[in-house]
C-alpha cells in the first residue's frame, strides 16, 4: 500500500520502525503518524465510533476529527492522525469493549440507535435515583481511554517569548506575511501545526510537480530570513489580550507576547452528508492528498470524487498522478457553474474518468470488511425542498473502493473569533470571513476567504506589512487580491436519507435526523442546538461539524447562515494535555527575621496574610490545649516573649504628617505629644471598621505606626493613594519587612529588659502608651509602652538584620525570670481576657465602631476623617446589633460554644459568636458576641445555640474581663 | 494577560496592577444631604463605557488614572493625578 517515493515526502525510508495495534505487530518509517504506518500496512479499521460503536477509519487526517484515538501505555486520547510514530510504540483504540477494534461488541448498539434519541440525556435522566446505574453504564460502553493514576508526575516547564509580529500558520500566506513583514524590519515568529511548514502547499498539488518546487523555494526564503523563528509542530492554542498567544509545543508551553498578529490558520475541510458517509474508505480528499505527499501512502486505489471546488479536481489528479484510477467525478454543482474547473476537468476526461454532474452520492455501500465496495448516486437538487432533494428514483451504483469528499471548507477562525473579531457571511464563497478585525490583528488565506494560489501569497504579503506597521516597523503596503473564480464551498453538501446513518457529526455520532429533530423539538438557537444535540460537542470540538450544523439549521428554519451565527469558539483550539497547562505552585510566604529560633522552638505553624507565624510552641508530651494555656500563664505570672514583626509598620513625615493621620484614622494626632503613641482605628468611606494599630509621634513631623498584619498592604496601598489624592505634604514609606518587633510582656518585663538598656524605665519616665527611641542589646530600637495583652509591656522595633539577636538578648536575659516565648493563640487568649478586638474576627465587613461599642475612640469634632460623614448618620439611628463580653458560669461542662455560632433571641438570629476561650485565670468560659443593640446590659442572658442544636445561657459581662481598671499598667504605689 | 501602560513605569503585565476605584468626587460632607452623602459611598456606575479608574503599579506603589473604555476593553490613557 505504500506508493513509491513521492518527492517531498516527509519519511525516512532508511529508518523502518516497528510498533504495535491492538496487540499485532507492525512496521512503519520514521515521520509517519500512527495513522499513515497503519493504513501503509493495508489497515483501514482503525477505530470505533463514540455511541455505536461503528467502524471508523481517517477522515480528516488533520486533528479535526477523532476517529483514530488511541491508548499508549500511561496516555490516554492519543491521536493517530498527528501522533509522529516511534520505534516499539504499542497501542490500542480506546473505545472498545469485549474484543479488538475488529470484534468490539459495542456494534450492537448501532442496531438500537432509535432507543437512543437526540437529547437522550436529557430525556433519560429525570430521575435522580437511577443516576448512578446510567453513570456506570455509560462509562462501560462510552467513554475514551484510561487514566493510569500512577503515571509519573512530569515536570513541564513554561518560557516566555516575544516577537514583533505573530504569524499563525505556514501554509502559502503565512509563509508570506512572514516574510513581507521581516522585510520591513519586524521580527517574526511562525508557528504552525504540522510537523514541517508549507500547509496545503504540501499536499494540494494538482499532480502538478511546480507546486512542489514553487514551495521548496518559498520555504526556502523563509528558513534563511534571520529575522524569522519557526516553531513547527507547535500550535497556538488561543489568542489572549494584547496579542499574547500560548505556544503549545510537545513538552511546554511558551507564552508568547507579540507587538501584532497575522491569523494565516487556513480552513478546515467539511465533510459531505450522506448515508454511511463514516465508513472507513470515506474520507475527506484532502486526507487522502496529505497521506499521500507526506507518507507516500493512497488508502483508495480507485476512489469516486463527490466534489464542489476546484480542490476535488485537483485531488483527483492527485491520485491519478499515483498511477491510481479514479472511479467517477461526481459534482454537486451544474457544469455551467462549476468555474474554473475546466483544464483540470479535460485532464480527468483524458485520462478517462466519468463525470456526474449536479449528482450527489447518496449512500455508500460497505463491503464484507467494512470498507467501501461502491457507492450510490442520485441526480440532486440541492435548492429544491425543504432538504434539498436527491432523486431516490434514479439512483446508480458505481464500485469503487473509497469515497473522497471535497464540498466545502470552514475558516479556521477560532483565534480570530477569540481577538473580537467581527464575522460575515460571504455569499460568494459561502464563507464565514473577517468583518471588523482588533487592532494590530490581521486575517490573510483562507481564513480570510482567499483560495487561489497567487492571491493567497500576495494576500499574506498585505497582512505581513500591515501587522509590521502595526508594530511600529514600516508602511503597510496596499496589495490588490483578486476575487474568487469560484465558490470553493457548496452551501449544501447534504443529503436526507430515509434510513439516516448520514452522519453531520462524527465524535458524537450526530445524524441529520438528530438535528432536524432537535430543531422540532424548539432547539433552534444555534448554541442550543450544539449542546442538546451534542454535534460539536466531542473532542474536536465541531471542527468537521459546525458548517453542516450550521448550513442545516439556517435551512430547517428559513433563515441565512449569517442570522444563524457560529457558536463560540473558545480556547484551545486542540485540546492541551494537563501536564503543559498544570504550573509549577507558587506560593510564597514571608518568614520573620527569627522564623528560624521559632522552628527550633517548636513552633506550630499557622498562616496571617502571607506570613508564618508560631500559634504556639509544642513541648513534648503536653497537648495543644495545655501548651497554650501554659504560654498564657508564663505572661500572666512572669514574662513572656511573641514575635510581632508581622504587624504592618509604616513611618510618615512632613509638614502635613499630622493632618493626614488625622484624615485616616478616627483618632485625633494633632495634639499627640512627641514620645507618646495613641491608639488608631481606620474606617472606610461607609464607616465600617477596617484595619487598627498604633501611632507613635517621633518628632513633630514624624510618626511610625503599625497595621494589622492582614492590612499592612491594602493599608499602605490606601494611604499612598490617598496622600496622592489629596497632595498632601508628607511621605509615606513601608518599613514592614524591615523591621523586626517583638512585645514582651509580664509582670517582669520591665526587670528583664532593663538588663539591656540604659533607658529609664520607671513608670515616671516611661509611662504606658510612651514611645522611645534608644538601644535593646546595643541594638538601635524603637520602644512603645503597649497593654495588648493586658500586662505591662514593651514592643520593641528594631532593623530586621537584627531581629534575631534581639530574641536571643531577651530570652538570655529573662533565663532566671522563666521568660517563655508564645504564640498567636496564647495571644487571642490574652487580648481576649482583656477584652481587645481583633478586626476580621470580632467585626465583619459591615461592623462599624459604633457597634463594638468603640465610640470613645471616633472624634466626630475633628474637621473630617474617612467614615465619619457615614458614622454621623448610623449614629442618628439606632445600631442593629453590639458587640458584649459573656461568660460562662465556672461549673460550665459539657459541649463549650465556638465561634460563629448563633446568638438566639426570641427564636431568631440575633447576632453570633466572635471570639470564645477558656481563660486560665478567670477559669471559666470567656468570649464576644453580637446581641441586639440594648439587650446587652451586663447581668443579662445571652442565649447561644451550639453545633447540637442545644441552646445555653450565658451572663452578659463588663469588659474587660481580666484588670478592669488597668492597674497592671500603673506602678504599685 | 493584558498589557497596563505605568505612567513611570511603562507597559507591564496587568497582573502587576491592582485596581483602586472609579475617580470619584467627594461632596462636601458638611453641605450634603444623607442621600446624596449615601450616593457617593454606594453607588456605582456599572455601564460599559468610558470610566476614570484609579489603578497602582504594584511593585513600585505607584498611583495614576487611567481611562478605559470599558464597553472595548480597551486602556485610552494613563497619567499621574492631577497631569490631565
Amino acid at each position: 500500500m505504500r506508493l513509491p517515493k513521492v518527492s517531498g515526502e516527509w519519511i525516512d525510508r532508511s529508518r523502518p520502525f516497528s510498533f504495535r495495534f491492538e496487540g499485532e505487530s507492525f512496521q512503519g518509517f520514521a515521520g509517519d503518524t500512527l495513522t499513515s504506518a497503519l493504513l501503509a500496512n493495508g489497515v483501514s479499521l482503525l477505530g470505533r465510533s463514540f455511541k455505536y460503536h461503528r467502524p471508523r477509519g481517517v477522515l480528516s487526517f488533520a486533528n479535526h476529527d477523532v476517529n483514530v484515538m488511541l491508548q499508549q501505555g500511561n496516555e490516554p486520547n492519543v491521536r493517530g492522525d498527528v501522533r509522529p510514530l516511534q520505534d516499539g510504540m504499542d497501542v490500542k483504540v480506546v473505545n472498545t469493549f469485549f474484543g479488538t477494534v475488529k470484534s468490539d461488541k459495542g456494534r450492537c448498539l448501532g442496531l438500537i440507535s432509535r432507543l437512543l434519541p437526540v437529547g437522550f440525556y436529557y430525556k433519560a435522566f429525570h430521575t435522580k435515583a437511577l443516576f448512578p446505574l446510567w453513570e456506570k453504564l455509560f462509562r462501560f460502553t462510552t467513554g475514551l481511554g484510561e487514566v493510569d493514576f500512577s503515571t509519573p508526575h512530569a515536570r513541564t516547564p513554561k518560557t516566555y517569548d516575544f516577537c514583533d509580529v505573530l504569524v499563525i500558520g505556514a501554509g502559502p500566506s503565512g509563509l508570506s506575511a512572514a516574510l513581507s513583514a521581516a522585510r520591513q524590519g519586524a521580527d517574526v515568529a511562525l508557528v504552525d501545526e504540522n510537523a514541517r511548514p508549507g500547509g496545503s502547499a504540501v499536499y494540494q498539488r494538482g499532480g502538478d510537480p511546480k507546486t512542489l518546487e514553487a514551495l521548496t523555494a518559498l520555504l526556502a526564503r523563509v528558513t534563511e530570513h534571520p529575522k524569522i523563528r519557526l516553531f513547527s509542530g507547535a500550535y497556538a492554542a488561543g489568542y489572549y489580550k494584547d496579542h499574547w498567544a500560548p505556544i503549545i509545543e510537545e513538552k511546554r508551553m511558551v507564552k508568547m507576547r507579540a507587538g501584532s498578529v497575522v491569523i494565516a490558520s487556513g480552513a478546515i475541510e467539511q465533510s459531505a452528508v450522506f448515508r454511511n458517509n463514516d465508513l472507513p474508505g470515506v474520507m475527506l480528499a484532502s486526507a487522502c492528498q496529505r497521506l499521500i505527499y507526506r507518507h507516500g501512502v493512497c488508502p483508495v486505489k480507485n476512489p469516486l470524487l463527490l466534489v464542489a471546488n476546484q480542490e476535488g479536481y485537483r485531488a483527483a489528479l492527485d491520485v491519478l498522478a499515483q498511477g491510481l484510477s479514479v472511479a467517477a467525478i461526481v459534482d454537486l454543482r451544474p457544469e455551467n457553474e462549476a468555474r474554473g474547473v475546466q483544464p483540470l476537468a479535460e485532464k480527468l476526461r483524458t485520462a478517462g474518468v466519468p463525470f456526474f454532474w449536479e449528482h450527489t452520492v447518496v449512500e455508500a455501500l460497505p463491503g464484507a470488511n467494512s470498507s467501501v465496495q461502491a457507492a450510490r448516486i442520485a441526480p440532486f437538487s440541492p435548492l429544491s425542498g425543504p432538504a434539498g432533494e436527491a432523486d431516490f428514483a434514479r439512483v446508480e451504483e458505481i464500485a469503487c473502493d473509497g469515497i473522497l469528499m471535497s464540498v466545502g471548507w470552514a475558516g479556521a477562525a477560532h483565534l480570530l473569533y477569540q481577538a473580537g473579531t467581527q464575522m460575515r457571511y460571504a455569499p460568494a464563497i459561502e464563507q464565514f470571513v473577517p468583518a471588523e478585525l482588533p487592532e494590530g490583528v490581521h486575517a490573510c488565506g483562507k481564513v480570510n476567504g482567499v483560495y487561489g494560489e497567487a492571491a493567497r501569497l500576495l494576500d499574506g504579503e498585505r497582512a505581513g506589512s500591515a501587522a509590521a506597521a502595526h508594530a511600529g516597523f514600516g508602511e503597510a503596503r496596499s496589495v490588490e487580491i483578486p476575487p474568487e473564480a469560484a465558490s470553493p464551498s457548496h452551501p449544501w453538501p447534504i443529503v436526507r436519507h430515509p434510513n439516516g446513518k448520514n452522519f453531520v457529526d462524527f465524535d458524537e455520532d450526530v445524524q441529520f435526523q438528530d438535528i432536524a429533530n432537535a430543531i422540532q423539538e424548539g432547539f433552534d438557537n444555534i448554541e442550543l442546538l450544539k449542546r442538546y444535540s451534542t454535534s460539536g460537542m466531542g473532542p474536536s470540538q465541531g471542527k468537521h461539524s459546525n458548517m453542516n450544523l450550521l448550513r442545516i439549521l439556517a435551512r430547517l428554519t428559513h433563515k441565512s447562515p449569517e442570522v444563524v451565527g457560529t457558536t463560540t469558539a473558545r480556547p484551545p483550539y486542540h485540546p492541551v494535555p494537563m501536564a503543559i497547562l498544570a504550573g509549577r505552585g507558587f506560593h510564597p510566604q514571608r518568614h520573620t527575621p527569627i522564623h528560624g529560633r521559632h522552628a527550633k522552638a517548636g513552633a506550630v505553624w499557622r498562616e496571617a496574610a502571607l506570613w508564618q507565624r508560631p500559634e504556639y510552641y509544642r513541648v513534648a508530651g503536653k497537648e495543644r490545649e495545655d501548651c497554650i494555656r501554659d504560654e498564657a500563664l508564663a505572661v500572666r505570672q512572669g514574662v513572656g516573649i511573641i514575635d510581632v514583626g508581622t504587624l504592618g509598620k509604616l513611618e510618615i513625615w512632613g509638614p502635613q504628617a499630622a493632618e493626614f493621620l488625622e484624615r485616616v484614622y478616627t483618632a485625633r494626632y494633632a495634639n499627640l505629644k512627641v514620645g507618646a503613641s495613641r491608639y488608631a482605628l481606620m474606617c472606610d468611606e461607609a464607616g465600617v471598621i477596617i484595619d487598627d494599630g498604633v501611632v507613635a509621634r517621633l518628632a513633630e513631623e514624624h510618626f511610625y505606626f503599625t497595621t494589622t498584619t492582614s492590612g499592612a498592604t491594602s493599608v499602605y496601598r490606601e494611604f499612598s493613594r490617598l496622600l496622592t489624592e489629596w497632595k498632601m505634604a508628607a511621605t509615606l514609606v513601608n518599613h514592614t519587612g524591615a523591621y523586626a518587633a517583638l512585645n514582651l510582656a509580664g509582670p517582669n518585663s520591665r526587670a528583664v529588659l532593663q538588663k539591656l538598656t540604659t533607658l529609664d524605665l520607671s513608670g515616671a519616665a516611661f509611662p504606658y502608651l510612651a514611645a522611645r527611641e534608644g538601644t535593646v542589646a546595643d541594638i538601635p530600637a524603637r520602644l512603645l509602652r503597649v497593654g495588648f495583652v493586658g500586662e505591662w509591656g514593651y514592643e520593641i522595633h528594631v532593623p530586621a538584620r537584627y531581629g534575631g539577636a534581639l530574641w536571643d538578648a531577651l530570652l538570655e536575659a529573662g533565663g532566671d525570670k522563666g521568660i517563655r516565648p508564645f504564640g498567636v493563640e496564647a495571644q487571642r487568649l490574652l487580648r481576649l481576657e482583656k477584652g481587645h478586638i481583633i478586626i476580621g474576627q470580632d467585626s465583619d465587613g459591615l461592623t462599624t465602631p459604633l457597634e463594638l461599642g468603640m465610640d470613645w475612640a471616633l472624634k466626630m469634632d475633628k474637621p473630617f476623617f474617612v467614615g465619619q460623614r457615614s458614622l454621623a448618620i448610623q449614629a442618628k439611628k439606632p445600631l442593629r446589633q453590639a458587640l458584649v463580653g459573656f461568660t460562662l458560669p465556672e461549673d460550665f461542662s459539657g459541649e463549650a460554644p465556638q465561634e460563629c455560632q448563633l446568638v438566639i433571641a426570641e427564636g431568631e438570629i440575633a447576632g453570633r459568636v466572635t471570639s470564645v476561650a477558656f481563660s486560665p485565670v478567670l477559669r471559666r468560659f470567656i468570649g464576644l458576641a453580637f446581641a441586639r443593640s440594648g439587650e446587652n446590659q451586663p447581668g443579662a442572658k445571652l442565649s447561644i445555640r451550639l453545633s447540637s442544636g442545644r441552646e445555653i445561657a450565658a451572663d452578659i459581662a463588663t469588659t474587660p474581663f481580666h484588670d478592669p481598671e488597668n492597674a497592671k499598667q500603673k506602678e504599685k504605689a | 494577560m493584558k498589557i497596563m501602560t505605568c505612567p513611570i513605569n511603562g507597559p507591564r503585565p496587568v497582573s502587576e496592577f491592582v485596581y483602586g476605584g472609579a475617580l470619584r468626587e467627594m461632596p462636601d460632607p458638611n453641605s450634603a444631604s444623607d442621600a446624596q452623602w449615601a450616593h457617593y459611598v454606594f453607588d456605582r456606575d456599572g455601564a460599559p463605557g468610558v470610566k476614570k479608574e484609579w489603578w497602582c503599579h504594584a511593585p513600585s506603589n505607584t498611583w495614576f488614572i487611567a481611562e478605559r473604555d470599558t464597553a472595548r476593553d480597551v486602556v485610552l490613557r494613563v497619567h499621574l493625578y492631577g497631569e490631565e
